[in-house]
């Protein structure tokens, strides 16, 4: 079993500020894995562990984003491989796609891709269906819950999350899969995985590596760039307190306020 | 010279506050309130190796260094002084010792279980006349045959009554004084092993302090830690790796009580403006960001240096000085930015103020670690 994990270095969120908005974030904040890849990463180990195999950790990004791979070695992964390149810079999903694409032919035989549902930043959701896409094989998006996989018949059986309900599905092995954060629980790096993962050289495979034409990759090849970003407006509002003698009185108080509002 | 720390310490930083962030934090304040040893989060702790951290993996270990400790420390005590001084106690005050002076047999038999949090350990040096002054300890050891006979009383210890193994110091040669001291195993369920009842403290409430008694305990001979009348000598060597310990643990409490201080200041909003704008505010913020860095500084380097093998006796009576007076100052200050609310349960600052108290205390009261600097300063 040969088990892929997209992993991206994302800008952490939770830092954002106003002293560090938007593309200042972007640019200089601190940066965290995708804390949907950890999602994918950990099932990727769960699948090793009930199967045996191997597990490589695949991210697209400059040098600084082996720390994202780091996190992936430090919680099992048998391996990690870098996509980077100048040329990488300023791609839109498409172009990244295609990167990761040639990085998963260039890594041999595979099993299956997973991915985290989106990235904390760009939030597109479609880097993982790109790929699939790329490498002509099936794609199942949003999974919570892998039902049934069987390496020797090549298929594979998935809940999809959607709103309102699940979706079951089956499908042929190799394919890419989009994981929400009800699959699993990821594991904490275990202190053994933090030493082979700090002692781990983590090779950088750059466009010619990959046999790609700068000019189909990167901004150069790019449909989409961000304009700007920024934090949503204030919200305006005020706060209301209900007072009351009882808290039945408050609560029927509540609900004529709710009401008169048309909220119920 | 190299401020940076190594990414495996980057690593394992991260590793420990995303479990403590998850799984401690949300739980402080229940803790405090019930003041319920959290036996949970202690196999938790366990399960993820947190507990047999700095020793070599044959030990039940988890193969890392002083350093990593000392950060873990650290980050737990961000959320919960409670679990961070039994960690500490467990850790740095029962496995440390066991593995610096224990035979292999006591190493293999004792330290293994622990290491791997199978089992809880504590170390029994305080007494009702002997505090600072452990020369006059008065628990006893006498040799009978293949045993080692103990009687006397210890009080104010971490992890006493919850303890499966005890390490404790007695008089094998009063005569001899502070070089007639010597330190035992003494397991659960011995007979004449008493763990006695928990004190009700000021904080850390949740973690266990407690008596112990010892009327005619026998133990086996090969229960002495490593040589006869070296018991002095090896708390004394323990306590240098305690005081960094606890110095850590001030810090994060620090920490904590910091970015509560700083978020508080941010959202609070005093004559139409967060209060973090006004000068008053700043400098207090100013000044505990600045003392916390350098009770970091003198931490990791006290941890560094015991890493190394080099002496760092003053370094750990100075990074244990400075962090438990700073983490007191910088708790006064978050309280005081956050006014009225600073005095209640819910905004936290207040269960850090009294977590802290007992930095300033336990591993040798501040008084003791003055004598010590000013001892390597003067000469004797």
């Amino acid at each position: 079993m040969n088990a892929i994990a997209l992993v991206k270095h994302v800008p952490d969120t939770a830092q954002l500020s106003s002293a560090l908005d938007g593309l200042k974030l972007m640019a200089e904040g601190p940066r965290i894995i995708n804390p949907w890849d950890e999602y994918a990463v950990e099932e990727c180990l769960k699948l090793r562990e009930a199967h045996g195999g191997q597990v490589t950790v695949l991210s697209l990004g400059p040098a600084q984003a082996t720390e994202a791979l780091k996190q992936g070695l430090a919680m099992g992964a048998d391996q990690a491989v870098l996509v980077s390149d100048p040329a990488f810079e300023g791609g839109d999903t498409l172009g990244t796609a295609r990167a990761l694409a040639a990085a998963i032919t260039k890594l041999g035989t595979w099993d299956i891709v997973i991915a985290g549902r989106s990235a904390l930043d760009g939030d597109t959701a479609q880097t993982a269906i790109q790929v699939a896409a790329l490498l002509g094989v099936p794609q199942l998006t949003y999974v919570a819950h892998i039902r049934e996989i069987n390496f020797e018949a090549q298929t594979i059986s998935v809940e999809r999350m959607l709103e309102g309900g699940r979706e079951v599905l089956t499908s042929r092995l190799p394919c890419v899969v989009s994981v929400v954060k009800e699959i699993n629980e990821p594991r904490y790096p275990s202190f053994m995985g933090i030493r082979k993962a700090a002692k781990a050289s983590i090779p950088a495979w750059t466009a010619a590596d990959l046999n790609l034409d700068p000019a189909t990759v990167g901004a150069a090849a790019s449909g989409v760039s961000w304009a700007e970003v920024s934090l949503p407006p204030a919200r305006e509002g005020a706060c209301q307190i209900i007072t009351g003698d009882t808290p039945e009185a408050m609560a029927a108080a509540l609900v004529d306020k709710l009401m008169a509002e048309k909220i119920i | 010279m190299d401020f940076e720390l190594s990414e495996e310490h980057q690593m394992i930083r991260r590793m420990v506050r995303d479990f403590v962030e998850r799984e401690i934090a949300p739980r402080a304040d229940k803790i405090d309130e019930s003041d319920e040893f959290p036996w949970d989060i202690f196999h938790r702790m366990a399960e993820l190796g947190l507990l047999g951290m700095p020793f070599p993996e044959e030990y039940g270990g988890s193969g890392g260094d002083y350093l990593g400790l000392v950060i873990a420390l650290e980050e737990v005590a961000r959320a919960s002084g409670s679990v961070a001084i039994t960690f500490d106690a467990h850790t740095s005050l029962c496995c440390e010792p066991l593995y610096l002076f224990g035979t292999q047999e006591q190493k293999r038999k004792y330290l293994i279980p622990l290491a791997r949090g199978e089992k809880i350990g504590a170390f029994g040096l305080t007494e009702p006349q002997a505090g600072s002054d452990a020369g006059a300890t008065a628990t006893r050891a006498i040799r009978d045959g293949d045993k080692w006979v103990l009687n006397g009383q210890k009080i104010f210890i971490t992890n006493g009554s919850i303890a499966d193994l005890v390490l404790v110091t007695a008089k094998t040669d009063p005569e001899k004084g502070t070089r007639g001291i010597s330190a035992f195993i003494v397991e659960k369920g011995t007979p004449g092993f008493h763990q006695g009842r928990d004190e009700k403290k000021m904080g850390l409430k949740g973690s266990v302090t407690s008596e112990l008694f010892f009327e005619d305990c026998r133990i086996p001979a090969e229960n002495l830690l490593g040589d006869q009348n070296e018991g002095f000598k090896q708390f004394l060597v323990t306590l240098d790796a305690g005081r960094v310990a606890i110095a850590a643990m001030a810090t994060g409490l620090a920490q904590g009580a910091f970015e509560k201080a700083v978020a508080y200041a941010r959202e609070r909003v005093q004559f139409g403006q967060a209060i973090a704008r006004f000068q008053a505010i700043q400098w207090m913020i100013a000044e505990m960001a600045t003392e916390i860095e350098a009770a970091r500084l003198l931490v990791y380097r006290a941890a560094w240096l015991k890493e190394q093998g080099a002496q760092f006796t003053k370094e750990a009576s100075m990074a244990k000085l400075f962090a438990t007076e700073t983490s007191e100052r910088v708790c006064r200050k978050a309280i005081q930015i956050h006014g009225g609310y600073g005095y209640v349960r819910e905004y936290e600052v207040e269960r850090m103020y009294r977590d802290q108290r007992l930095c300033a205390i336990g591993e040798g009261t501040n008084e003791i670690q003055r004598l010590v600097i000013a001892r390597h300063v003067l000469g004797k």
